[in-house]
């Protein structure tokens, strides 16, 4: 068990980081991520007006995200930074947003004093939150909740088990497919404990959601995207819709706005990159990494990577060295190793489009 | 067997001392998928980071326990990091050193006091 932000997580269960990350991989892990943050923004009037209101805080489209539907986006700094990346939901009459644990006290704060003229921020303190991840996910949980199987990605929906209402989302953060499933704190435990009787399931700590998110490619907050770090450096163009771009009926409009679509239109000065270190060495956050005697970048998140084998690395590195197939060199332990730029994700995704 | 409160264990082999890491130590890491082992006839001092060892949770030194001259490693772990898991106490040790005076093992932990140092 460790501490993190203020919980007490395990890194491991008994299995070990690797057979954790391998099982899901091949049938199904259940992660605990109830420390992250659930809230849900309930309108003063229409849907909406909230929308629109959250989109002053975000650089992605709200208003256009149907009913029933999640999406990716992140709050953005005056400066274009991010200060935290998230999942928001429009559950018919509201949204459902899930923040990051370190950063969900800063969250709240900011959509109450930004948001309040337009809805009622509440956090959902009564709620725990499991993943269940893997291309087994569907089988096992569909067992207890015949209805899950009808989803696709990024769908949500309100599904009962047992006479517990569920908020399942088909999502997760490990490049499997997989939901996302809000359950009541008094039942958490029982609903845990029945998808770990399922054949397919098996319990996995931190450390293999940190493997399984980095082999996806996908940013860790903290690590790889900070306040320092814009949406379009961090590869994020994707979550980026157009509406919200040059030329678009709701261009701009958020904080960093300038900066943002500027980087958009011009392209950033550096780039997140996939690193593939040559030897076996991981590499961790930190790694300087170098070009010609220069220093070019450095790795904000990296290590071992059991699909692929190999050691895995993300980083930033200066946009004229970011072309797929560069070489780099990485400065561990006073000795120069090279790392190729390599593409992301590290191991396919198998989302249920 | 001899033990250090790094968790690495020492043990005497003529006029050698074979140097691995401790099955608790083994446990608490996870699995290895990496060790970078010194150069053979390297001179280190006490505390000295002779070798790395990553698991896929993290990284960690292994420090020279005391003084002395490495005389051969184990390449084994090099092409087989999970060895460090399977056979922590044998197949998987790390290097042989010569000291200049074996009986600063007297120093090092026992095996009755490292069990109570790990409870």
């Amino acid at each position: 068990m460790v501490p993190f932000a203020d919980y007490e997580m395990p890194v491991q269960y008994p299995a070990g980081v690797l057979k954790e990350h391998l099982h899901t991989r091949a049938a199904a892990g259940l992660v605990d991520v109830s420390h992250m943050g659930q809230v849900i923004l309930r309108p003063k009037g229409t849907l909406a007006e909230t929308a629109l209101a959250f989109e002053a805080l975000m650089p992605v489209d709200v208003l256009g995200l149907t009913a029933g539907r999640q999406r990716y986006g992140m709050f953005t700094t005056a400066t274009g930074g991010i200060l935290d990346d998230l999942m928001f939901a429009n559950r018919g009459d509201h949204f459902f947003v899930v923040v990051n644990a370190a950063c969900k006290t800063a969250d709240i704060a900011h959509m109450t004093a930004l948001l309040s003229a337009a809805c009622t921020v509440i956090p959902v303190t009564d709620r725990g939150l499991l993943a269940l991840q893997g291309p087994a996910a569907e089988a096992a949980l569909s067992r207890l909740v015949p209805k899950a199987a009808a989803m696709r990605f990024m769908d949500v929906a309100v599904l009962e088990w047992g006479g517990v209402p569920l908020w399942v989302s088909r999502s997760g953060y490990t490049g499997e497919d997989g939901y996302e499933i809000s359950v009541p704190v008094a039942r958490l435990r029982d609903f845990a404990e029945a998808l770990l009787h399922q054949p397919e399931v098996m319990p996995i700590g931190l450390g293999a959601r940190d493997s399984l998110r980095l082999e996806a490619g996908l940013c860790l907050y903290g690590h790889d995207i900070d306040t320092t770090t814009s949406p379009v450096e961090a590869g994020l163009n994707w979550a980026i819709q157009k509406v919200r771009r040059a030329g678009g009926a709701r261009a701009g409009g958020f904080p960093g706005a300038a900066l943002v679509m500027h980087e958009l239109a011009q392209g950033p000065a550096r780039v997140r990159v996939g690193l593939r270190p040559e030897g076996r060495a991981p590499m961790r956050d930190g790694t300087e990494l170098f070009a010609g005697g220069d220093k070019v970048g450095a790795i904000t998140s990296g290590g071992y990577g059991p699909s692929v084998a190999a050691p895995i690395a993300m980083g930033y590195v200066a946009a004229a060295h970011a072309t797929t197939g560069s070489t780099l060199m990485a400065e561990l332990r006073g000795k120069m190793l090279p790392v190729t730029v390599s593409p992301l994700p590290f191991h396919p995704t198998t989302y249920k489009r | 067997m001899k033990y250090t409160k790094e968790h690495e264990w020492l043990r005497v082999e003529g006029d050698l001392v074979v140097v691995g890491i401790t099955e608790h130590a083994a446990t608490a890491l996870g699995d290895v998928v990496f060790v970078e082992l010194p150069e053979v006839e390297t001179v280190v001092a006490e505390g000295d980071e002779v070798a790395v060892i990553e698991s896929v949770k993290a990284a960690s030194d292994i420090l020279a326990p005391t003084a002395g001259e490495i005389v051969a490693v184990n390449d084994l772990l090099v092409d087989n990091p999970g060895l460090v898991n399977e056979d922590p106490l044998g197949a998987a040790w790390f290097f042989k050193m010569r000291l200049d005076d074996l009986s600063v093992l007297d120093d090092f932990l026992d095996e009755d006091e490292y069990n109570e140092l790990i409870a």
